[in-house]
């Protein structure tokens, strides 16, 4: 985009989250507005992993905090297996949220370093049940195993006998004790080593399949996200810029912007080629006040008038890949 | 701006370089002296005749920090050398001691518990052991270093104006004005749009990217001949990464520096550097020229490492090969070589005799049973069937590259 649109929500009874229109905005000095989130949507199949894509600050992370209501989105819909999220009172959501969690980046801060692992992990439970110790220690034991964290020695350890990988995974067992439908996965991996990253990613494949999970994964390491999810969506300064299936958008970027997300990213390869033009792609504008028509032209090579008037919507590539570009790189089927 | 449009404005590359250099100092070069060093149990390694014409001759460097009378072995018989104009990668994962090795080499390891032994020669002058006084000669002017976080590398409450000439007035006695001049030349080098607008500004009021700029132009004020990049984007976007890392490799072919960039990335060193060394526990494990390091790699370290990182070139869910276990702990090293209870290819000797650096075509690694080696295939068919934990996803990588060692 960066545009809008809606050409690309599918329809069928299998979907889980659908996100239409969704716009956040936040309160500014001077009486401005921060456009964190301008209008977006998407969709995720049961059984599907969703990546979100793009660099600092194009609301990503909102994005993934608006579908748990946290804050509220200033406008548009969340829906979870077709109930509305946003018309919920406080209360109603508080129950809806067990079956959507999430998982943070930096697994260290986001435990309480006072408590245990065992009373981390069973908190929930002390809300929603079970509340019997035993029965509460059963289930809390039984997914510590599944996320590799021995139950017994790890029962009465506080977080700091953890290393980052380890944190990441109580984070995890944290989020599956409430046996979710959906888990927003918030960079989980960006701050871990590449061994570590390895198995965490590994791990989330088999819980997902254990557990029939449907995960929303946000990161900004293209390879992986390609690596984890069914389909990607790249978002830019509070838009979508394009919405494909991970291998085909890979093979045929067709926004300017996914090709200079590509072109950036640093592959194990010694005979790849660097692209000198990329350190004049600039830094991403301010989102309160954004530029007009398509967001990106400002950093885009083949920006035009008509890029700065008007906002260019999502049409079909081919099928399940759309991009909002008024110039893409794949003609788009009229 | 680019590259042209600033050679346009009058401000070549030597000129640019001259600028800084009118008050050079340069420490007694040893140049004509041919030193030979042995390496610790009488292996040679493949530089073990101390270059002179190196600019930096790193030998046994050995960095133990005691706690609680227990040696924390950070690094631990380091040797390298750098050349003028040469970029070289150290590569390895969190706790592995590259940054201690980097630390170590300026003199900056601050730790009071902290004791370095061996040798690191700047162009001929020793500085292991060198008071901080004596140093500080060599900050700056001749050696310089980018940290990783760009947030807290800089004085939040001092401008950037003055925290880019402080060090220029310190060392070359400049007025305000003239500090100031440089300090808009300085950013004008590290493609920051409207420099003299940007003096007045205060960290906070930069980006990311914008502020890991002013930290490398403040590296480069002085015109160092070596530059130390511990880990310079880990904290930056893929984008805002890329431009770094050029602007990093263009000003240190223009300058003709040597680098040493520190990283966990292989996919930074990849296209970046001369040489590539890689780290474990504390040594270096394989050492080579970036090209031959990825087309053959010889440690069974640097194969899993390479193997457990996504690539955008596979499929969508390719099964990762995630290297079992965790690195040793570096107080109580395992005898024998310290990846054995990680390594697939493991056999009783690694555990018993630690291997040492060796050199075949100017390809350094060390251990016992490196890749494609026969042994080595022999060691992994025989830990398969004895039902040695294996990594999954290692099993089919290493299918689809039968024949090559990578």
């Amino acid at each position: 985009m960066a545009g809008s649109g809606s050409a690309h929500l599918r329809n069928g009874g299998d979907i889980v989250i659908r996100v239409e229109n969704l716009t956040v905005e936040f309160p500014a000095k001077g009486g401005n507005v921060v456009h964190a989130v301008s209008g977006i949507s998407f969709d995720v199949r049961r059984g599907e992993t969703l990546g979100l894509v793009g660099e600092s600050g194009c609301g990503k992370s909102t994005t993934g905090k608006a579908l748990l209501q946290l804050p509220a989105p200033t406008g548009g819909s969340v829906q979870l297996d077709g109930e509305e999220l946003t018309q919920l009172s406080r209360t109603e959501m508080i129950a809806r949220r067990t079956d959507i969690q999430m998982i943070f980046q930096d697994p260290i801060s986001s435990l309480n370093p006072r408590r245990t692992i065992g009373k981390i992990v069973a908190e929930p439970l002390d809300v929603w049940g079970p509340t019997a110790s035993d029965e509460q220690w059963a289930l809390v034991a039984s997914i510590l195993d599944a996320v590799g964290i021995d139950p017994e020695s790890a029962k009465y350890r506080r977080p700091h006998e953890y290393s980052g990988g380890q944190c990441q995974r109580i984070s995890i067992a944290r989020a599956l004790v409430m046996e979710p439908k959906v888990i927003i996965c918030d960079e989980p991996v960006s701050a871990l080593d590449v061994s570590v990253q390895a198995q965490i990613l590994n791990m989330l494949e088999d819980l997902k399949a254990k557990y029939g999970l449907t995960l929303v994964f946000i990161a900004h390491d293209l390879a992986v996200v390609k690596n984890i999810s069914d389909r990607v969506a790249v978002m830019y300064l509070g838009k979508m810029c394009e919405i494909s299936d991970s291998d085909d958008l890979y093979a045929t970027p067709a926004h300017p912007y996914t090709q200079l997300l590509m072109d950036s990213h640093p592959e194990p390869n010694p005979e790849a080629v660097i692209d000198e033009m990329v350190v004049l792609g600039g830094e991403i504008p301010s989102p309160i006040f954004p530029p007009s028509g398509c967001r990106f032209r400002t950093r885009c090579e083949f920006a035009d008038e008509l890029c700065a008037h008007e906002e260019p919507q999502m049409s079909m590539i081919s099928d399940g890949h759309y991009v909002a570009c008024h110039h893409p790189l794949v003609e788009p089927v009229s | 701006m680019t590259h042209h449009q600033y050679r346009a404005q009058g401000l070549a590359g030597n000129e640019r370089r001259k600028l800084h250099c009118s008050h050079h100092r340069k420490p007694d070069n040893g140049g004509t002296r041919v030193e030979v060093w042995q390496i610790k149990g009488g292996v040679v390694s493949s530089s073990a005749a101390s270059d002179s014409h190196a600019l930096l001759s790193v030998r046994d460097l050995r960095t133990h920090f005691d706690v609680g009378g227990d040696a924390v072995k950070a690094v631990d018989g380091v040797s390298f050398d750098v050349h003028e104009g040469k970029a070289l990668g150290i590569v390895g994962e969190s706790g592995c001691g590259k940054t201690v090795l980097s630390r170590s080499i300026m003199g900056i390891t601050t730790a009071s518990n902290a004791s370095t032994s061996g040798s690191v020669k700047y162009s001929g002058t020793e500085l292991v052991g060198k008071g901080k006084r004596e140093l500080r000669k060599f900050w700056g002017e001749e050696m310089a270093m980018v940290f990783q976080d760009p947030m807290t590398s800089l004085n939040p409450v001092v401008r950037i104006g003055r925290q880019l000439t402080e060090h220029l007035r310190a060392h070359k006695d400049l007025s305000k004005s003239e500090a100031n001049d440089l300090a808009v030349q300085l950013l004008t080098w590290v493609r920051i749009p409207e420099p003299k607008e940007r003096l007045s500004n205060f960290p906070h009021q930069m980006s990311g990217g914008m502020r890991q700029r002013v930290c490398i132009a403040i590296a480069l004020a002085c015109s160092p001949n070596l530059l130390f990049a511990d880990e310079p984007t880990t904290a930056l976007d893929v984008t805002v990464q890329h431009q770094i890392l050029n602007l990093l490799a263009q000003q240190q072919q223009e300058r003709q520096m040597g680098m040493v960039l520190v990283t966990h990335d292989l996919g930074v060193v990849a296209t970046r550097t001369d040489d590539i060394a890689v780290m474990y526990a504390g040594k270096i494990v394989e050492k080579a020229s970036t090209s031959a390091l990825f087309s053959g790699m010889r440690h069974p370290y640097t194969q899993s490492l390479f193997w457990s990182i996504p690539k955008t070139s596979e499929p969508k869910h390719t099964r990762l090969s995630a290297i079992v276990g965790r690195p040793p702990n570096l107080a109580a090293l395992p005898s024998g070589c310290s990846f054995a209870d990680r390594c697939p290819y493991v056999q009783p000797i690694c555990r018993e005799v630690e291997p040492q650096l060796q050199t075949i075509d100017s390809h350094s690694f060390a251990c016992h049973l490196p890749v494609g080696s026969s042994d080595a295939e022999a060691a992994l068919s025989a830990n398969i069937s004895a039902g040695l934990p294996q990594s999954e996803g290692a099993a089919t990588r290493r299918e689809a590259h039968q024949g090559t060692f990578t």
